[in-house]
């Protein structure tokens, strides 16, 4: 049934050289863990991708019940978790999720960073990797405001006079990301469209070149 | 399997295999989030307790209003909100607690809002005729009677629930 359908598109469509073009491509030996074992630490960057997309996808449910409003978005996270089916689960999945996410990006900037794969013809792969780092950095940092509890309240308050400790820029820098002169309404409404559409943008952007440049490029050789 | 000459080949096993894990994998990751989002719908929509309004005893034959208030929840959203009805006793001792709410396009009809029909129920907007049981008059704009509400008759007051469509 299903690859009659799919014969049915391909025949009109041609869709096969497109996913093979995508899926179907040598895995060297040096980087496969079935043959070295060792070589696990290859799969970091996979195992990134793999959380950030837990993240998009628990990220999308979680708004159909959270709002980004002084009064109820307390109100709206403890609801989501406390009064709807599996809300736990899909908050606890989102919260979690985020710290494997960093743990998973550091782990891979380290292997590559160890194995030399930044080095010529590399470089620009590298570029877009740390700007990647700080894209997913500045989305754990925007997500922690969002519950709107005691916690998020005074991490971004701290995260504020960071951010006016800088010479010059400072003040502007610290009302422009606060909204006003305190972490108030403007500020988690704000912390929310960075977190849910700036960022994300920013993203998918930067993990299209990422994917687009490594099989351009191909893993890196052996040490 | 080999005896009537279908094998099943390495390639095919580790598909299926591979896609069968995936697939599990995949919903165990899927499925409570479906869950949340459907949650709504699989939810028992609660039947709302019911709100003292008026005491037995000055309940009439002649439909009166009464405005009252009842604590409502809208998920983590709590708020008063205030109802209308319009209350008689019928001749047969029954009461009937109707809803305001014309069924044509949900203006605030009234009981002899037509000072010249003094035994009907009226709605201003486009002359919607009601009869005093709630039946809409045929050739007005409503097509359906007034909605009742749910009572409840306990220690001598009038206890009503939500409006149900008749």
């Amino acid at each position: 049934m299903l690859q009659k359908i799919y014969d049915w598109v391909d025949e009109r469509v041609d869709i096969t050289p497109l996913w093979r073009d995508i899926a179907d491509h040598e895995v060297p030996e040096h980087v496969n863990p079935a043959h070295h074992f060792s070589a696990f630490v290859y799969c970091f960057g996979g195992l990134t991708f793999f959380t950030i997309v837990i993240q998009i996808l628990s990220g999308m449910f979680l708004t159909m019940y959270y709002v980004p409003d002084i009064i109820n978005a307390h109100a709206s996270v403890y609801y989501l978790q406390n009064e709807i089916a599996h809300g736990q689960i899909v908050r606890g999945m989102h919260h979690w999720g985020a710290s494997v996410a960093i743990v998973m990006l550091f782990l891979h900037t380290l292997r590559v960073f160890f194995t030399g794969s930044y080095k010529k013809p590399r470089e620009l792969n590298w570029v877009v990797g740390v700007l990647l780092f700080f894209v997913v950095l500045a989305l754990g940092l925007t997500g922690y405001l969002l519950p709107w509890d005691m916690k998020a309240l005074f991490a971004t308050k701290v995260t504020l006079q960071i951010a006016e400790s800088v010479p010059v820029i400072g003040g502007i820098a610290k009302t422009l990301l606060a909204g006003g002169e305190i972490v108030g309404a403007s500020t988690l409404a704000r912390f929310f469209a960075i977190h849910v559409f700036f960022l994300p943008a920013a993203l998918f952007g930067l993990l299209g070149a990422h994917f687009l440049m490594i099989r351009k490029q191909g893993v890196s050789g052996p040490l | 399997m080999a005896q009537n000459g279908s094998k099943v080949t390495r390639r095919q096993f580790l598909t299926y295999t591979l896609t069968g894990v995936g697939g599990f994998m995949a919903a165990t990751l899927i499925s409570p989030m479906v869950n949340f989002a459907i949650d709504p719908v699989l939810k028992k929509s609660g039947a709302g307790d019911k709100v003292k309004v008026m005491s037995l005893d000055d309940i009439t034959t002649e439909p009166q209003r009464v405005d009252f208030k009842k604590q409502t929840q809208d998920a983590w959203y709590e708020f008063e909100e205030t109802l209308s009805a319009w209350v008689y006793k019928t001749d047969s001792g029954e009461i009937v607690a109707l809803s305001p709410i014309c069924t044509h396009l949900g203006c605030q009809v009234a009981y002899a809002g037509d000072p010249t029909r003094p035994t009907e129920f009226f709605c201003p907007c486009h002359l919607g005729r009601y009869e005093k049981d709630g039946t809409n008059i045929p050739g007005t704009p409503p097509t359906a009677p007034l909605a009742r509400y749910e009572k409840e008759e306990k220690d001598g007051f009038l206890y009503l629930g939500s409006p149900v469509a008749q």
